[in-house]
Formats: C-alpha cells, structure tokens, sequence
C-alpha cells in the first residue's frame, strides 16, 4: 500500500484503479487531501473546507466499493467553483453581496459529477462573481499560485476567474475541479498554473444552479492534471438538461475514448491574427513547438484567418457587462445575502449594492447599465452583437474549408505577480483574455493544455479550439501535446 | 463617446448602486477607458449582418404547461435576510 502522503499526487483514472484494486480506501484518499488542504491554507485556495461532507461522501464510497458497485468517479475528490450552487453548502461567488447564502439546490453538473460517485471537498476561490483574470477581486482576498518564479519569492497570481480551481489541482488539493469560462475563466488559469482546463461548447453543460454572470457566454468545464482525467469529467458534468433551455439535447460520448485517438489527416489551423504585437518570443516559439508536435503525430497544419479577432474583447466588454447587469439585478437585500437599510426600499437597494459589490463588479454592472439604457442601446449592444456574427462567422469558415480544429498560445503571457496588474488601468487586465475570448463569443469548445514553461520556470499552455460539440478532437489533440510536453508541477513551498 | 459626472451618476442611479462625489469621479475616468476600449467596434461595418441572439442554432425545447414545482416557501424564504411568516420584509414602499 502506497504510504497515505502519496495519494494526492495521483490522477483520477490512477486513484480510481488504486480504490477498485483496494490499494486504499476513499476515506484514506480524502483523508490525504484534507491535511494537505490544511497545510496549504496560505495559497487561500479554498473559501470553504467541507471536511465533514466529504469523509460522509468517502464512506458512501467505500461500501459502493465493497460491494464492487464501483461508479465512474467514485471516491474521487473533487473542489467545486464557489459559483455553483451546492445544497446546503454555503455559495458565496466570493461576493460580500451573498454573505451566508445556502443554495436549497444543488447546480446540475455538480449533482452530476456526485451521481458518478466524486466526493466534494470544498468551495474554491475565484474572482467575485467571475469577474476578473486573476483571482485577485474575490471578497475572500486573493488566491496565490503555487509557482514561483526562479529563485524568487515574489506572489504570483494563478489567474482567473477560476483562480482557486486551478491552483487547487495544480497543488494537489484535489484530484480536479469545477470552473466557469466566461471569457477564459478556465483556460487561462489553467495555462496559468501548468494544468489542463476544458471549455465546453455553449450548451454541452447545464448552467441551471450555476450563479449567471454573463448568460450568452457562461459555461463550466473541468480542470484536472491529465487530458484524460479532464475528460472523464467532461463525460461526467456534460449533458441535456431539461432546467436550462440552452442546454443541447446531444449524446454525451465517453470523452475519455478520445484521448489517445490517432489525429493523422486532421488539419490543424494556425490562425495569422493572433500573432499579437508584443507576444513574448518565448510563448512566439512554444507555439511553433506545439504545431511541430501536432505535424509530427501525423496532423497537416494550414495558415487561417480570423479577421475579426481583434474586436472580440472590445465586444466582450459590451455584451458581457450588459448580460452582467441584467443578472445582477437580482441582488437587491430582499431575498438573500447583505441587507444594508436605509430610509426607503430605493435606498436599501442602493446602499446595499454599493457595500456588497466589489468595484470590479460595480464597475462593469456600470458599463452594462449604460450600454443598455435608452439612446445608446444601437450604438453598442446591438453592434457588439453584431460583430459577435461576424466573429462566429469567421471560424465557420475555416471550418467549412475543412479545419478540424485551430491551435493558438492561450494567454499572451506567463503569470503576473498579485497587486502587479489590478491597480491603474482596467484594459491592461483585460488583455490577458485577448486569445480565449473569441471562442466564447463564437460558443465554440476551447481547451488549454500545458506545454512549457517560460525562461522564469513559469507554466504556459497552448490552446486548441474546436467545432461545435467536437471536444473529442480536442482531447485527442491535446492528448498529442501532453504525451510531447510532459507534465508540470510546482516546487512545494507552502 | 464618453460620459460626464452627470451620466455617471444617472446610471449608478439606474444601477441601483450609491456612489459618492469621489467614487463618481474615479468611475467617471474607468469607464471613458473603457468605452474609448470599445469605440473601435464602430470601424466595423456591419451592414446587413444580423445580430447574434444564440450561439447554436437550436429550437428551444418546449415542455408540457403543467406545474412541476411548487410548495417550497420555507426553503425560498430560508436565505431572505428579514422575512416574517412566508412574507419577505422591505421597507414600507406605499404610503
């Protein structure tokens, strides 16, 4: 038997096997990731420890696993993104506006992901509301990455808004994790912290119980240290709904077949537009490394254009905050969370946004306020949708011209050092989602899998974006990555 | 375009969100950047492009107009910060 200290360091399809093959029990492999959660509180990765639920949960486990009744993720410890809605269990969206807010429900993919038999650990850590790339707008305080530069002590961000999903599983806190992808909120913390992160075609995952930020764009996806754990979790949180409209009623396959799937004949496009001015050379040359890659396994690459790449993250910054402010009308001091009075209900409304909304998000509900609100609607709701066609448009034509799938850096650069970004300018934070949000303005399945590392020993993915509900092809590329690149880890410093 | 101290405080009004004559003055500058950022979405053309409204391509699915839910006011009230009986409480909003 593998001493208890070990057990974090496994994937799930290796901690699955262990259990089945009683090699440990659930309850000793929750047991192993609780005291490593304890030892590395000053990461603030987690906002809520679930001890107690999960040893409950790792006992279910066990007597499933006596039984030989062993389901797809049994006894598998999993944190979840404290943006879904967990029942009884406290759901802040790290937000002071839902200060002690127990969901009576439980979000649908996290009820899924415990019908396959995971053990819930914890809420994670993210930006408030998933409003930022760095996890540093939480009301809980920032989240630290487990890396560090060479030889430097300096606190880096793991970025965001998934930022405590992704350093969880990056730090062995968990066996994989829950995000929510807005406008990279997967992708790039994954990139971030050396892991992979998936973001599902809009509609492949539920978001019935999932906090809305932006309800065009909202997806979960799954973060774990392997393409092929990534896709047994996909398998598990994807799937028609009949509580979320959007939702699409197509068959899940067992993703995890893909990996490892040949890719020869595919053709990868290399899209020209995102050969941004100022792009590190060093992120320039792992980009070229991953399409060798891709070539070597038997894939022919083709020079594509996107033409309109450049106005995705304007457009974003119009539709998100407006779908944002719609959302986010419903925190009023009525029905959950802060309550600040005041001397009529008007008053009440306004001061307890005004204490309970971080700027971030006081800041973009502004934004969405304005672009909505009479006069101005046409001007820039109306023509950031319209270039949202143009956007989706563009990749439908690639598609068309028989591109499986495109392969871009996922962030345009490495990570940043906490407090480094998030002072002056909201732009320069913005930029960080140059790369990622295009996909979620086209709706189209994205995942980031880590493929080097900087001069600074510092974790950068590669992107590869798919056709609609394609996410095979996405895990059988990425699969050619990973088996090229190798895996990262963290020096343990905490 | 860009918005003055007035609009800025017309919206946080229209936002519902309190903001006081220095928090107005700071946003007033954080979001002209912002909308300067976007300003560049009018160098598109967009004649004759529909705008967006779903990302897929689907019909909606229709379910049966019956009621499957219900009789949860305990578990609705449960979070309501002031709330009496099965009522949520707010401050007197008629005269």
């Amino acid at each position: 038997m593998k001493p208890v200290t070990d057990l974090t360091k496994l994937t799930i399809s290796e901690a699955h096997e262990g259990l089945t093959k009683k090699q440990f029990t659930a309850t000793e492999l929750v047991d192993a990731h609780l005291s490593a959660m304890e030892k590395a509180r000053a990461l603030n990765a987690y906002v809520l420890e679930t001890p107690e639920k999960a040893r409950m949960m790792a006992k279910a486990s066990d007597e499933r696993l006596a039984k030989g009744e062993a389901r797809p993720l049994e006894g598998i410890p999993i944190a979840i993104k404290d943006m879904f809605g967990t029942e009884g269990v406290r759901t802040t969206a790290c937000s002071h506006i839902l200060d002690g807010f127990e969901p009576p429900y439980e979000s649908t993919v996290s009820a899924q992901l415990w019908r396959d038999g995971a053990v819930m650990l914890g809420k994670t850590n993210n930006d408030e509301f998933a409003m930022g790339s760095s996890n540093e707008t939480s009301f809980y305080g920032p989240v630290i990455s487990p890396w560090r530069r060479n030889g430097s002590d300096t606190k880096l961000v793991p970025g965001g808004s998934s930022g405590g999903s992704a350093a969880a599983v990056a730090a062995f806190l968990c066996a994989g994790s829950t995000g929510t992808d807005t406008g990279g909120s997967i992708r790039q913390p994954a990139a971030f912290t050396g892991i992979v992160g998936l973001k599902p075609t809009y509609g492949r995952c539920s978001r019935w119980g999932i906090v809305a930020f932006a309800s065009s764009l909202d997806q979960a996806g799954p973060f774990a240290r392997t393409v092929r754990d990534t896709a047994r979790l996909t398998t598990s949180m994807a799937g028609y709904d009949l509580k979320d409209t959007t939702s699409v009623d197509v068959p899940v396959p067992d993703y995890e077949a893909a990996v490892g799937r040949s890719v020869k004949g595919m053709r990868i496009g290399i899209p020209r537009e995102y050969r941004v001015d100022g792009m590190p050379s060093e992120i320039e040359a792992l980009w070229e490394k991953g399409a060798q890659w891709l070539k070597d396994a038997g894939a022919e690459l083709v020079d594509v254009s996107l033409p309109h790449t450049k106005y995705a993250l304007p457009a974003y910054y119009i539709v998100a905050p407006a779908e944002a402010s719609s959302n986010l009308a419903r925190y009023d001091g009525v029905r959950y969370g802060l309550r600040v009075p005041g001397s009529d209900i008007t008053e009440m409304y306004e001061k307890t946004r005004a204490a309970g909304f971080g700027a971030e998000v006081r800041r973009r509900i502004m934004i969405g306020t304005y672009v909505l609100s009479a006069g101005y609607y046409d001007a820039y709701y109306l023509r950031a949708q319209k270039v949202r066609t143009l956007i989706k448009r563009d990749f439908e034509q690639c598609f068309k011209n028989g591109v499986d799938a495109m392969l871009t850096p996922t962030t345009p650069s490495a990570a940043f050092g906490v407090g480094e970004k998030s002072s002056g300018d909201p732009i320069e934070m913005y930029l960080n989602d140059i790369f990622t949000v295009t996909v979620n303005m086209a709706g189209l399945p994205g995942i980031s899998v880590p493929a080097g590392c900087d001069a600074q020993g510092l974790p950068l993915g590669l992107q590869l974006i798919g056709r609609p509900f394609d996410e095979e092809t996405l895990f059988a590329l990425g699969g050619v990555i990973e088996q090229a690149a190798g895996r990262f880890s963290p020096q343990m410093w905490w | 375009m860009s918005v003055d101290a007035a609009t800025v405080r017309r919206i946080a009004h229209l936002a519902r969100i309190a903001v006081s004559a220095e928090e107005a003055q700071h946003l007033q500058g954080e979001l002209n950047a912002i909308l300067a950022f976007v300003e560049q979405l009018s160098e598109v053309d967009v004649s004759d492009v529909e705008p967006m409204t779903s990302v897929t391509p689907m019909q909606i699915k229709k379910r049966s107009d019956v009621v499957t839910d219900g009789e949860k006011a305990d578990a609705v009230l449960k979070n309501a910060p002031a709330r009496e009986d099965h009522y949520f409480v707010v401050p007197k909003v008629v005269e």
